[in-house]
């Protein structure tokens, strides 16, 4: 489709605002969902994401074409784009949704970001998200997109090599008790792990760099994208309280403590 | 009651000898009778000995006689975890009569070597002393018992938006008592002032098991000598704390921290008059790490390092934090600080970090904080945490480092590295000689070489860890013979048996 010889990688990385995770959640009273009244910043996979991007640049030079970060969220989400643009991003995509709008769920997440890549001039090659994201825990917009797409994905990543001649990448992703070495071709959807890499901070001359660089707005109409709600929470509670333990005097007591919650020896 | 009597006896002749300054007689040692009479009234576990009948084997114990850095051992048979005040009045009202030395401990952080035993006294914790006694949301007021670990107390006010106005990096297991009795500075006194400001009363045990119960919450309490200041700092050597009443401050709504590289040390203090300047009410802390403290606090894994980029050139780092009341203003107020430092013709920095979420927040602390804790994991740290000029803080580690050299110590050998960090802006620098092993070479060359620059500065020999039993002798580097002569005189008022805390402080 794309015939150029000396093809170039452009990267989107899309991100999220997500209560920190440094941050003790409490559910509101009405049982709808928890206070959002506190810190928020960069889910911590998606912060991974815009780190591989930015390490990918830094392996292949002027390979990578651009990085580009996109966000789905409130004013505030700005930040957010802010922090990806300080850690190396290009430029950055910023969806807006009211403040009160619930939080978009990972279909509609996925529908925006597809719309977006069709919108791109140079096209993208390679998205890198998070695997989850720490707030909603749903873990599916990156297989969801895709699937709209139709690309191939490697998800769970801890190592991504990308060979740009070849158009090709050896993503080493996690499964229970060890690693599996995948080849995929580009276009590809990545979906980050933890062991991935650990991510920069913000140096202050980019910092400074960052609040100069562009971001393009979107209202969800831009874009023909419906956010209404498909599921229905029907209550939010905390876990039960663990309740302490006690300490008995001898082992008769033990035993004697242990058949009055009903545990026996088999 | 034989045993009395010659308590009672010695207590005579002391005071006789006592207006010579004379060493007092040595104390006893706990014997089995003492344990008998510990037991009417302590439940089982909380007598630990290794003496009949509780036998327990000696590594048993470890944990109590041996100090956090591994430097100072003690070899007590005994410790007691009493619960309540009425308990430690007890046992401190038998010691008392016995003649037996007591050492109160708390978290056993401590790193001047006053919270183990010199030889065999009796360690009291006050690890079981842990409730939280009353707390006032609205003024702020906390009534906590002397045991309480400081991070529980932490985690005890946040939901009530409220912070201790003490942080250090021990928090995880250091108590409030052991702050109080070192009089601890840490990480907040910028912004907070000392515990002798912020504690508001103490509920004491005096050497003779009297309860002195100056638990008030008053903030105001103007009514003749304020006794409970004599025990702020007097590392147990007067009386055991039980209780602490203290004000905490209410919780910043909005905290960023940065840590700027810097290509010289020269550029500290100007650097810190701008950040003063320009950051005003917001500055919470400003800390310097030279480079070597900052190399191995990333060495031993201390918080994310920063880029190889970032670090390049840097002689030394400056951790900056700001909190205050709304995260906009903050913000702004420290964006157009780092702008101007960036874009200013001579630059003090080469560059810096800005903690994005608190998560990184977490971690530029860490990479400061953890600097103690990375010390003792390279090596056996000799540690001075003293006041000098801040013009004179790389002066003294580099000098310091010279005189190491100029005597054949300096290297893998000996000592391993010099190194300097420390709370700036309360003046106070964290001297650290890391060594291979502690030997009586590298400590003769130390001492008194240290105590002299500082004295030549008119610095202090301890800024905030105390004197405990490491700088009995250095004491009158920084302490005038009258002043030490009634600091003697106010110790045989309160204490005339010399049995809390002995060797710690005075000689
Ligand atoms: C990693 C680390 C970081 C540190 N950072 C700082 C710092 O930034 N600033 C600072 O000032 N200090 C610092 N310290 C040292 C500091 O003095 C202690 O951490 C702390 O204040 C002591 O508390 P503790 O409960 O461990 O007391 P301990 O170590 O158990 O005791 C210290 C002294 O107080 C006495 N004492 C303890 N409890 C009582 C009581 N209830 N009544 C009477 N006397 C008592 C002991 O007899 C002893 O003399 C640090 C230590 C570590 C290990």
């Amino acid at each position: 489709m794309r015939p150029s010889p000396v093809r170039l990688l452009n990267i989107l990385v899309p991100v999220k605002r997500a209560v920190d995770y440094a941050v003790k959640i409490r559910v509101n009273p009405q049982q709808t969902g928890f206070d959002l009244n506190v810190k928020h910043s960069m889910n911590p996979f998606d912060e991974i994401a815009v780190e591989e991007a930015i390490r990918i640049r830094e392996r292949l030079k002027d390979a990578v074409k651009s990085i580009k970060a996109v966000t789905i969220g409130p004013p505030k989400a700005l930040d957010t784009l802010r922090t990806a643009l300080a850690m190396g991003a290009d430029s950055s995509i910023h969806v807006e949704i009211p403040e009160s709008a619930p939080s978009p769920e990972p279909l509609a997440v996925a529908k925006t970001l597809q719309e977006i890549i069709k919108r791109q001039k140079d096209g993208v090659d390679l998205v890198i998200l998070g695997k989850q994201s720490i707030d909603d825990d749903l873990g599916m917009t990156g297989q969801m997109l895709a699937g709209l797409l139709g690309w191939p994905q490697a998800t769970f990543a801890s190592k991504v090599d990308i060979d740009v001649a070849k158009k090709e990448a050896v993503v080493t992703r996690e499964i229970d008790g060890g690693g599996e070495e995948i080849r995929c071709r580009l276009p590809l959807i990545v979906t980050t792990d933890l062991r991935l890499n650990e991510p920069r901070y913000a140096s202050l001359p980019n910092i400074m760099k960052a609040k100069k660089k562009p971001v393009e707005k979107f209202s969800p109409g831009d874009l023909g994208i419906d956010y209404t709600p498909r599921f229905e929470t029907l209550k939010v509670a905390e876990p039960p309280q663990r309740v302490g333990g006690g300490k008995v005097q001898d082992v008769d007591e033990l035993v004697a403590k242990l058949k009055e919650a009903g545990i026996t020896a088999a | 009651m034989l045993s009395l009597s010659r308590c009672t006896a010695r207590s005579i002749s002391l005071r006789a000898l006592r207006a010579h300054h004379t060493q007092r007689p040595p104390l006893n040692s706990v014997t089995e009778h003492d344990l008998a009479h510990f037991a009417k009234f302590l439940d089982p576990p909380a007598i630990l000995s290794t003496l009949p009948p509780v036998s327990l084997p000696a590594d048993e114990l470890d944990q109590f006689n041996n100090d956090w850095m591994g430097k100072y051992h003690g070899s007590s048979t005994t410790v007691l975890k009493p619960k309540t005040t009425q308990q430690v009045s007890e046992i401190v009202k038998w010691c008392n009569e016995r003649c037996i030395g007591i050492v109160p401990q708390g978290g056993n952080t401590g790193l001047v070597g006053g919270s183990v035993p010199v030889k065999d006294e009796v360690i009291l914790s006050l690890a079981n002393m842990n409730k939280v006694r009353s707390f006032d949301p609205v003024s702020g007021i906390l009534v906590a018992d002397a045991g309480c670990i400081l991070q529980s107390l932490t985690d005890y006010v946040a939901p009530h938006n409220h912070i201790m106005p003490i942080d250090l990096g021990a928090k995880g297991s250091c108590q409030i008592g052991g702050n109080v009795a070192t009089n601890a500075g840490g990480l907040r006194l910028l912004r907070y002032g000392s515990l002798h400001g912020t504690v508001l009363g103490l509920e004491v045990v005096l050497p003779d098991g009297t309860i002195l119960d100056q638990l008030t919450t008053l903030r105001k309490d103007n009514t003749g000598y304020d006794l409970k200041q004599l025990f702020i700092g007097a590392e147990g050597t007067l009386g055991v704390i039980t209780g602490v009443s203290i004000l905490t401050p209410p919780a910043p709504q909005a905290s960023n921290n940065v840590i700027l590289a810097l290509p010289s040390f020269k550029n500290v203090l100007p650097l810190y008059e701008i950040v003063k300047r320009q950051l005003s009410e917001i500055l919470s802390a400003f800390e310097f790490i030279d480079r070597t403290a900052y190399d191995l606090a990333v060495k031993h894994g201390q918080g994310r390092a920063l880029s190889d980029q970032e670090v390049e050139g840097a002689e030394c780092f400056v951790l900056v934090e700001t909190s205050g009341g709304r995260r906009e203003h903050d913000e702004e107020k420290l964006a157009d600080l780092l702008e101007s430092l960036l874009e200013a013709e001579k630059p003090l920095i080469n560059t810096g970090v800005l903690a994005q979420s608190p998560a990184q927040f977490a971690s530029l602390w860490a990479l400061r904080e953890g600097v103690t804790e990375a010390v003792s994991k390279e090596g056996k740290p000799y540690k001075y945490d003293i006041s000098v000029p801040l013009s004179t803080f790389q002066e003294v580690v580099d000098g310091t480092r010279e005189h190491l050299r100029s005597k054949g110590l300096l290297g893998d050998h000996a000592v391993k590295h010099v190194i300097g960090y420390g709370h700036v802006g309360d003046g106070n620098l964290h001297l650290n000689i890391v060594a291979e092993s502690y030997t009586p070479e590298i400590q003769d060359a130390l001492e008194p070489y240290v105590y002299e620059v500082v004295a030549s500065h008119r610095g202090s020999v301890s800024a905030e860890h105390g004197i405990g039993a490491m700088k009995t002798h250095a004491l009158h580097y920084s302490k005038s013979d009258v002043s030490i002569a009634w600091m003697k005189k106010i110790k045989d008022l309160f204490d005339p048996h010399g049995i809390m805390n002995p060797g710690k402080v005075l000689e």
